[in-house]
């Protein structure tokens, strides 16, 4: 297929494939079934020019693909201080992915679709938070894989069959126990992000397997952590005993080889214990701003679903948002009409909030430059925002951010975290 | 002397800039000025443009080989990349940037042992067989 005998589009995917096969130390390729294509995401003339020469060669998809964000909202980036020239750009990279045979949900939870990923299948998924989800809360079968790469798979429909499309490199390499964390605390709203950052953090480049769980989170919360996690660090795949599909106990996390109490075949682990203190010291490392001051409030990393608009109703109802401070919601095309039709979007724009779709502010130079400080839910926005935007952050509840936007002032309920 | 996998081939020479955390390119580096700018990070504002950089293994975002790529475009990529661990990410950005520009960068991997022996400010060199050794 290198040789061109499938065209010149297949042939220059295929010839990166190769030589990341040799990368891999792969033996050979496989195929997959599904692809999510982070390439999207415009930077500059190189994502651009990358984009364009795959698409000016005639590439097509070759399996079912979905696309992630991009650069620019198509349709709303007028509202923001988005550039021109920069719009346009970022809308012919997302026009070149396009015309590949992708499927446009420029969306970074494409998992909360139609487009969602089966138990066992194998997948090429590129974006870091679609990674960890699709690996673990479903139990699909991807690699950490970048840009670039993410579409060279979706073109071949191949895959190099290494790493985490293989049974056995799928087991629990670290655990991490949650030791005397109560069960209020594991209830608050913040919970799942904040262990997702410390995750992260402690996991390096292992698998790492969550023990003491004693909630049964939601798949939002799940959604947090694993943003969390791929952001903080580099997990692409996690284990949260009687949570996820290959962790229902202990020793299934570890398939077996860590048999913790009388196993014949037990191999040493390194255990870290996780403590109510570590939670609260990792909460606090995602806040960088200092005071109550607050020009925007902004939901949506990963992308907002149903389920989250639904949740934001009641918190909303009656309420306006101040008129100085901004609250932002990133979502998809898709999650709004979906929150459209159910009517749960009305209320939300009758509080003051502002949708916007396809992007996020991480991706597209939206901001004005006045908005300095922000509040945000998502540990992923929290972690980011101040390296690429140069904004300062409060990291907060739902309800805080909610809250915080009526009164015009960051303002947090810190009881779950001070009497735990 | 020190040898370790060559990922991608090259010849390289420059200061080495070392770090033992682990680095998104995607908001940790920018590929305007070559800054890294991760302020989580130890090397947040330290410029990695033309050095050789050595740095665990790449974490965070999918879009830190779309960084890369730039930053070979831009002219203010590391003149190398030294890992502990064949990272796919690097190596990628890498092969891309010869297959875009005809300007792929040495990524070699090392055992860690000889990781630890890398310190930054060293003048490094790198040849095409993957061995690195200090450059005078």
């Amino acid at each position: 297929m290198a040789d061109g005998e499938c065209g010149p589009a297949q042939a220059l995917a295929m010839s990166i494939l190769v030589r990341m096969a040799d990368v891999y130390d792969a033996a050979e390729l496989m195929d997959i079934s599904q692809a999510h294509i982070d390439s999207t995401i415009y930077l500059g003339d190189a994502t651009l020019e990358f984009a364009e020469r795959l698409a000016s060669l005639g590439a097509r998809v070759a399996v079912p693909t979905s696309l992630n964000v991009s650069g620019v909202d198509e349709c709303g980036w007028k509202d923001w201080a988005v550039k021109p020239e920069w719009a346009a750009k970022a809308a012919r990279q997302m026009l070149a992915y396009e015309r590949m045979g992708a499927v446009p949900m420029w969306t970074c939870a494409p998992y909360q679709t139609h487009m969602r990923p089966v138990f066992g299948q194998q997948i090429a998924w590129g974006e870091s938070n679609a990674i960890a989800f699709a690996n673990s809360v479903i139990g699909a079968r991807t690699e950490r894989y970048p840009d670039l790469l993410d579409i060279c798979c979706a073109i071949t429909g191949r895959v190099p069959a290494v790493g985490l499309h293989l049974t056995e490199n799928r087991r629990g390499e670290l655990l991490l126990r949650l030791d005397g964390v109560p069960a209020a605390l594991q209830q608050d709203d913040q919970f799942f992000a904040v262990l997702g950052h410390l995750v992260g953090k402690l996991a390096g480049d292992h698998i790492p397997v969550i023990d003491g769980i004693t909630s049964s989170p939601a798949e939002d919360q799940l959604k947090a952590f694993a943003a969390a996690a791929a952001s903080s660090g580099r997990v692409a795949l996690f284990h949260m005993v009687g949570v996820t599909p290959e962790a229902p106990t202990l020793e299934a996390a570890f398939q077996g080889h860590a048999g913790l109490k009388s196993c014949a075949t037990r191999m040493e682990v390194t255990t870290i214990n996780i403590t109510v203190a570590d939670l609260r010291a990792a909460r606090r490392e995602l806040t960088t701003a200092d005071g109550r001051e607050l020009d925007m409030v902004i939901l949506g990393s990963p992308h907002f679903s149903l389920a989250e608009f639904s949740r934001l109703v009641p918190l909303v109802a009656g309420r306006h948002a101040h008129p100085r401070v901004k609250f932002l919601i990133t979502s998809s095309r898709l999650m709004k009409e979906r929150a459209h039709e159910t009517g749960v979007l009305e209320p939300i724009v009758s509080f003051g909030a502002q949708i916007t779709l396809d992007t996020c502010i991480l991706a597209s130079p939206m901001l004005p430059p006045e908005i300095r400080t922000l509040m945000t839910n998502s540990a992923k926005y929290a972690y980011y925002a101040p390296s690429l935007l140069n904004t300062r952050v409060t990291f907060g509840s739902l309800a805080d951010c909610v809250r915080s936007a009526v009164e015009g002032r960051v303002v947090r309920d810190e009881t779950p975290w001070q009497s735990a | 002397m020190i040898s370790g996998r060559v990922l991608v081939a090259g010849e390289a020479i420059g200061d080495a800039l070392v770090t033992h955390d682990a680095l998104s390119f995607w908001g940790g580096y920018d590929f305007q000025t070559g800054e890294i700018i991760d302020k989580h990070h130890p090397l947040a504002g330290i410029c990695a443009a033309g050095r050789i950089l050595a740095v665990p293994f790449s974490k965070g975002s999918s879009t830190t080989t779309a960084v890369l790529l730039e930053a070979v475009r831009a002219g203010t990529a590391p003149a190398a990349i030294v890992t502990t661990g064949p990272d796919a990410f690097f190596a990628l950005a890498s092969i891309v940037a010869d297959v875009m520009y005809g300007k792929p960068f040495p990524v070699i991997a090392l055992e860690a042992a000889d990781f630890a022996l890398l310190r930054t400010g060293e003048r490094l060199r790198i040849d095409a067989s993957g061995v690195i050794s200090r450059s005078e």
